[in-house]
């Protein structure tokens, strides 16, 4: 079985109904899209799939054939995305398993909805648990994210060398990789 | 410094300790040199802590392992306050398992108890320190001038017009002798601690990079899943494979002591595999577990009033001749960590000795269990800490059970193995926390002050059993009772007792965020609120006569008070309620906004103030609030774990229900500048939030809710 998974077409041997979840993380080694549930009740597990928000613990590798799916790895273009950018300035993360299924499903909300209210992001998010709290973050940060992505790719960029510290942050964290 | 002419990088790792302050880890004549009682204090070696780069890199290696709360750093920038180096330049890695590492309090090394920070206050400063001197020292030689004369800064060394970077200056430092003394900084010169400083880790975390647990990968690796007994204290009495290992991918099939293990290609192989196991169960006793009995026999237990856990005055004839008297019990069930990343841990069982890959709290403890477990001495099991996707409390488990099972199937079937647990097989697998039951029967006096407080807790011990058995005195768990017996009301009131029983019970119990502040927190502050509707008085002005001699726990309350607008008028439809307690060394108040729609509670707004000493990150402690409101939060309004027939009857996050964003309340903290002993972060943020909100309750209802989760009926 053939999958495109960003941009990169995969050929897999796997049981046609095996979770994208699993074919993603213990056969193609991409580890960034979490396990948290396996019921599509938790979202930790959230991947584009033609730019749709959808939970890969509970979509079988066969419903993604023909489709293009893209995981958190593959979500910044060059570099990170806007989303992955404000989540760094709003210093959103704890432990940080949720993670990316919450910016995957903030991405999402902000492709269809660029200037999103609370209510909006309450209903786009609330399928996306985090056990470490960081809701009030994770809503803030969507709001700059929103902001970061109308400004556009350059001025974004900019915005990110002003916020002091914040370049060399990632650059620190990035090389301290565990 | 790249004029500098230095080796290349294959002769850096040959001649490692040329080009670093010493080595990662430290040659163990010297770890263990730093190990031996007797004397001054000895002064941690540094090159078990940090690292310096040719490339002026800088690398904190952390005894405490990061699941969420921030040490990846704030230990970090207590060695940056010392060292003086270029905070961009900072790397960070997790420590192996040994003893240098081992918890400056505790001697274990582990994580937990709300102590990173304060713990290694001194270790990670006078580290910093250290090195900084050795770094001044080799710079004062090559320059053949006065060390007076030198100065460290932002990662050089500069004296008169020299400068030199730490990186250049890192192989020549490490020849140095380590100082036997370092003078740390007065408080008043610190650049670093004490500033709101953002996480280290964000980038790798939110670029799905970060590694933890589950995202380990080995050569050779195969994943395991467990089926373990349906009830707990359950054992396999015979089982038949054979479909099991005919599904395409699995490999082996092995009985360990908690149940059979199908190991596999990958998680779904292990999955399907193990759902075509035919296994028969020695279900034992545990089969006719019901916590709704439970809780009536704990119910019945609270007459007769137990072990003495605190005891002053005569309480009875107090109580007998107090003006009014309120008496009320209290009902609190098990609790499951429900961390987001499920258990999991990886491990290979060579030649050699042992490797585990796992997101853990407790090092020493998985470390020997695992060494135990292969036949081997503790230091051929090398213990790799992965960023933890969640702990609680329950990667801190003296029983080493998600570590130990790694090892036993990994020996058993020859093979690398990560077992991973599903999320039905994390919330059925115990050491929650604990059931509780408490009553409590207070006189007041005239003036509306408490003259008399009985109370009876009753619940399990959770450190009956464990290694830790000896912090328990005369029957006494000290954490059965925190909360309780270094209450300053209790203190305050010249007749009290306070009586434990400790029921044995199947069902596995352990520490959870907060440990006993989980319950004695709420019996508390919302006790001393009914007393202040009895007294007819404002919970406010109430708590306030009680606490004249408690000033921290004052200071906190004034201050969530006034910030709240406590006293003012709430938005239309919402009622405040506070709570303060004290844990963990730290003070923390909480204002709760809530309004009561159709039966349903919903928090609008909490103001948070706390006094933890000396803060070393307020942007970690801030974010620690508002995690630890949220964690009690689920609690207060959803958090049950049920057993019925011996089964947990709770399994997913659809009915074991946590907060969501869209029910996230505005939180506001505030933290109080003081010069106090450094408190703890983690946890204290947890314990006020659901008697602050049932104590909004009574206000939008008149309904005193005294069991968890809430519910108005």
């Amino acid at each position: 079985m053939k999958i495109d998974v960003n941009g990169q077409v995969r050929e897999v041997d796997v049981p046609a109904d095996m979770p994208l979840l699993w074919v993603l993380r213990d056969v193609l080694g991409m580890t960034g899209t979490k396990y948290g549930c396996g019921i599509a009740q938790c979202g930790a597990c959230t991947v584009h799939v033609d730019g749709e928000a959808v939970r890969s613990c509970a979509t079988g590798v066969s419903e993604v054939q023909g489709k293009k799916v893209t995981t958190i790895e593959g979500l910044g273009a060059s570099g990170l995305h806007p989303v992955q950018r404000a989540w760094i300035e709003a210093d959103v993360v704890q432990c940080g398993w949720c993670q990316p299924g919450q910016i995957m499903a903030a991405a999402a909300l902000l492709k269809t909805k660029p200037k999103p209210s609370d209510g909006d992001i309450d209903e786009a998010l609330s399928g996306n648990i985090c056990r470490c709290g960081t809701y009030q973050r994770i809503r803030a940060a969507v709001h700059r994210a929103s902001d970061l992505t109308a400004a556009g790719e350059r001025r974004a960029e900019a915005g990110a060398e002003r916020s002091e510290g914040l370049v060399s942050e990632m650059s620190a964290a990035a090389g301290a990789k565990s | 410094m790249s004029a500098r002419r230095g080796p290349s990088r294959r002769q850096f790792l040959k001649t490692s300790a040329g080009l670093v302050i010493g080595f990662t880890v430290a040659p163990k004549t010297r770890l263990f040199a730093f190990q031996q009682p007797g004397g001054a204090p000895a002064l941690p070696p540094p090159n078990a802590f940090l690292r310096i780069g040719e490339d002026d890199t800088v690398t904190v290696i952390l005894a405490h392992s990061e699941m969420g709360q921030g040490v990846w750093t704030t230990l970090p920038m207590l060695v940056a306050e010392e060292l003086e180096c270029d905070w961009a330049k900072i790397r960070v890695e997790n420590a192996p398992a040994a003893p240098a590492y081992g918890h400056t309090a505790y001697g274990a090394q582990m994580t937990g108890g709300s102590t990173s920070t304060w713990s290694e206050l001194d270790r990670y400063r006078q580290v910093g320190a250290m090195a900084r001197e050795m770094l001044i020292a080799a710079a004062a030689a090559e320059w053949k001038v006065d060390r007076e004369s030198c100065r460290a800064e932002k990662g050089f060394v500069v004296s008169g017009d020299r400068r030199a970077s730490y990186g250049s200056l890192a192989k020549s430092a490490a020849q140095q002798t380590p100082p036997a003394s370092v003078a740390l900084k007065d408080r008043k010169d610190w650049k670093i601690v004490g500033k709101p400083t953002r996480r280290l880790d964000s980038a790798s975390k939110v670029a799905g990079k970060a590694t933890f647990g589950m995202d380990v990968r080995v050569p050779g690796m195969k994943v395991a899943q467990i089926e373990r007994s349906p009830v707990f204290g359950g054992r396999v009495k015979s089982f038949k494979a054979d479909k099991a290992k005919a599904v395409p991918g699995v490999r082996a099939v092995v009985e360990v002591p908690s149940g059979i293990a199908v190991v596999a290609d990958h998680f779904w192989a292990a999955r399907l595999g193990r759902q075509a196991l035919e296994i028969e169960w020695d279900l034992g006793p545990g089969a006719s577990l019901d916590t709704g009995k439970t809780l009536e026999e704990y119910r019945a237990r609270l007459g007769a009033e137990g072990l003495k856990a605190k005891a002053a005055g005569d309480v009875g004839p107090a109580l007998a001749k107090a003006s009014k008297r309120v008496d009320a019990e209290y009902a609190f069930p098990y609790l499951a960590h429900a961390a987001m990343e499920p258990l999991n841990a990886t491990a290979v069982v060579g030649p050699d000795g042992v490797d585990v890959w796992a997101g853990t709290q407790f090092q020493s403890g998985d470390q020997a269990a695992a060494a135990k477990i292969a036949g081997v001495a503790p230091e051929k099991v090398r213990l790799h800490t992965t960023f933890l996707g969640g702990g609680f409390g329950r990667r801190a488990n003296p029983a080493n059970d998600f570590v130990a099972e790694a090892v036993q199937v990994a020996k058993a079937s020859g093979m690398p193995v990560k077992v991973v647990w599903t999320r039905e097989d994390d919330m059925h697998g115990g050491y929650y926390r604990p059931m509780w039951a408490h009553k409590v029967s207070a006189g007041l006096g005239a003036d509306g002050r408490p003259v008399a407080w009985k109370q009876t807790i009753v619940g399990q011990s959770i450190m009956e059993g464990t290694p830790f058995a000896m912090m328990i005195k005369e029957g006494i768990d000290e954490t059965s009772v925190e909360g309780v017996v270094d209450s300053p009301y209790i203190e305050a009131i010249p007749h009290h007792h306070v009586g434990l029983h400790s029921p044995k019970s199947p069902v596995p119990v352990l520490w959870w965020r907060s440990v006993g502040h989980t319950h004695t927190a709420f019996v508390m502050e919302t006790m001393v609120d009914e007393l202040a509707a009895a007294a007819g008085q404002d919970p406010l002005a109430y708590r306030r006569r009680l606490l004249q001699k408690a000033p921290r726990h004052l200071g906190v309350l004034e201050l969530a008070a006034a910030r709240a607008g406590w006293g003012t008028p709430a938005p239309a439809g919402r009622f405040r309620g506070l709570a303060v307690h004290s844990s963990f060394g730290s003070y923390v108040a909480q204002v709760a906004e809530v309004s009561v729609e159709k039966g349903k509670v919903r928090v609008h707004r909490v103001v948070c103030a706390i006094d933890c000493g000396i803060c070393v990150n307020p942007a970690g402690v801030t974010a620690q609030m508002e995690s630890a409101i949220v964690f009690g939060l689920s609690a207060a309004l959803y958090g049950a774990i049920t057993l019925k027939d011996g089964r947990v009857q709770q399994s997913n996050f659809d009915d074991y229900l946590v907060l969501r964003l869209d029910e996230m309340p505005k939180v506001e903290v505030h933290i109080v500048s003081s010069s106090e002993k450094a408190g703890g972060a983690g946890e204290p943020g947890t314990p006020p939030i659901a008697p602050a909100v049932a104590n909004a309750v009574f206000a939008a209802t008149g309904k005193r809710l005294r069991n968890l989760p809430l519910k108005l009926a």
